[in-house]
């Protein structure tokens, strides 16, 4: 081992402030999810362009009972309304999640994080590496020495497409359904093609980001779940043998 | 190593107290500023705070959008009502001749009006959408008296900060603050597409507050009342309230 190597085994696989803004997202995203579905459930049809209720035709709907009479959703019954407190929940851990990926995003350009760690590496960055590590997942094989310290080329790209797609659109999309929010910047929601595209836009992200979650926690559960969230936790520093 | 730890428990200390004197100094000038809203406490405060706080700094003058012609829907959709009043029915069996709007609390000269008195005021038309919480919207003209015209001609007094507004139904009424009151969009609504404003959307007499969720525009609207503060009036806080539960301010 060269003289530096002691030091690389000291620094924690994530610094403390990734870890903090990760468990912030962790904790909005589930009260945003379990709230969001609350709210989805008073209308679950959607539609496209600006507006569209119970009298329009949908553009598609999702096959559950409603929580309003109103709403022609097949089932004799009707449930509970829970949307009193699930909006203020909904909008309250999304003030939680953009403020943390906020520090993250600035952290992330400022220290680059973002180039070192996500960005795919040089050599990486080309078909047959990406082939390479599809094929070994396609296999099942156990992640490789590398990939115990760093991110492949599969998992940066996955994690360029949930930071700068699939948030940013999940927030955007949020937001363009918010009649003050659209007064001061109408263009918001104009350029989604109207109101009821943003909020179709937004469940779909929503899905989405729902798959990357149940995908994410699945490879944890796979690489070495104790170790995995050790490392998200305390930083998992200073555990290889060699420096024991 | 303990040097480090010390250095690090010393920035630490210095982030914290900056972080606990910076929220003081924030919450202080929130309040100073109206940028508290009346459902500040519980849990969910602090982001109904961020979002109210949020909108009156970004959005104070803002219009709601308004819409071409060709794009008022079809099929607006009315929502369920309860059963109307027999005080209601009344005055419906008169043709609302004697529809009655009264404009009181701090005012200086408080005001009956009559559905036609209002229509002495200058008329504004728009046609803008009305969006629910629940998730669907429609687009429709909507034509009546702006309310800041009416607000001027009884003159508010200074310490005016919010305004009550009653629906003849039992339990219907809401508030929202000055800033939407005096807003140009804020319409007591008499019509909808160039005819009377039907019973099921709120007629003879709707206030629309369009910068807002549905549930802000009350049907039937009979009474408004400037105050000075809420207390009492935020159906979020009252459980007789249809949106008891529901944040106040709903320009989300």
């Amino acid at each position: 081992m060269s003289s530096t190597a002691p030091q690389r085994n000291q620094a924690p696989r994530h610094t403390g402030l990734i870890r903090a803004t990760h468990w912030i997202t962790v904790i909005s995203f589930v009260a945003l999810l379990v709230t969001g579905v609350e709210i989805l459930i008073s209308h679950p049809r959607f539609y496209w362009g600006e507006v569209g209720n119970s009298l329009t035709p949908p553009l598609f709907k999702i096959p559950i009972p409603s929580s309003r009479s109103t709403v022609p959703s097949g089932y004799g019954y009707v449930l509970p309304d829970q949307n009193g407190w699930s909006r203020y929940l909904h909008f309250e851990a999304a003030w939680a999640l953009m403020l943390a990926g906020l520090v993250y995003f600035i952290y992330g350009l400022w220290t680059r994080h973002f180039r070192r760690n996500l960005f795919p590496a040089p050599a990486d960055r080309t078909w047959a590496a990406f082939r390479r590590v599809v094929a070994r997942h396609l296999r099942l094989l156990p992640p490789d020495e590398a990939d115990a310290r760093s991110y492949n080329v599969l998992q940066r790209i996955t994690y360029l497409l949930v930071v700068f797609v699939l948030f940013p659109l999940v927030i955007w999309t949020g937001l363009a359904m918010s009649p003050s929010f659209n007064s001061a910047v109408p263009w918001a929601v104009n350029a989604l093609g109207g109101r009821q595209s943003a909020r179709t836009v937004h469940f779909l992200v929503s899905v989405s980001l729902v798959l990357f979650l149940v995908v994410h926690v699945l490879m944890i559960a796979i690489t070495g779940f104790t170790s995995r969230m050790r490392e998200m936790i305390t930083g998992g520093a200073a555990r290889s043998e060699e420096h024991s | 190593m303990s040097n480090i730890s010390r250095r690090r428990f010393v920035k630490a200390g210095l982030a914290t107290t900056a972080g606990v004197s910076g929220l003081a100094v924030a919450a202080k000038l929130a309040h100073r500023y109206g940028l508290v809203p009346p459902d500040s406490g519980g849990i969910f405060g602090p982001g109904e705070t961020l979002t109210y706080a949020a909108h009156r700094i970004f959005s104070q003058h803002s219009l709601a959008r308004e819409f071409p012609r060709n794009m008022i829907s079809k099929d607006p959709f009315a929502n369920s009502i309860a059963p109307l009043s027999d005080g209601f029915k009344r005055l419906q069996s008169g043709g609302f001749a004697d529809w009655r709007l009264s404009v009181e609390g701090m005012v200086a000269q408080p005001a009956t009006l009559s559905l036609s008195d209002l229509k002495t005021f200058p008329v504004r038309s728009q046609i803008t959408e009305v969006v629910c919480e629940e998730g669907w919207s429609y687009i429709a003209e909507w034509i009546g008296t702006p309310l800041h015209e009416v607000l001027k001609s009884v003159g508010v007094l200074r310490q005016a900060r919010y305004l009550v507004y009653f629906s003849i139904e039992p339990d219907w009424w809401d508030s929202i603050d000055m800033e939407d009151a005096l807003h140009p969009q804020t319409l007591l609504v008499w019509a909808m597409n160039d005819a009377d404003l039907p019973v099921s959307f709120g007629g003879p007499l709707r206030l629309r507050v369009p910068r807002q969720l549905g549930y802000k525009s009350v049907k039937f609207v009979t009474r408004v009342m400037v105050t000075d503060q809420v207390k009492g009036f935020v159906p979020a806080l009252d459980p007789n309230s249809p949106n008891y539960g529901y944040s106040w301010y709903a320009g989300i």
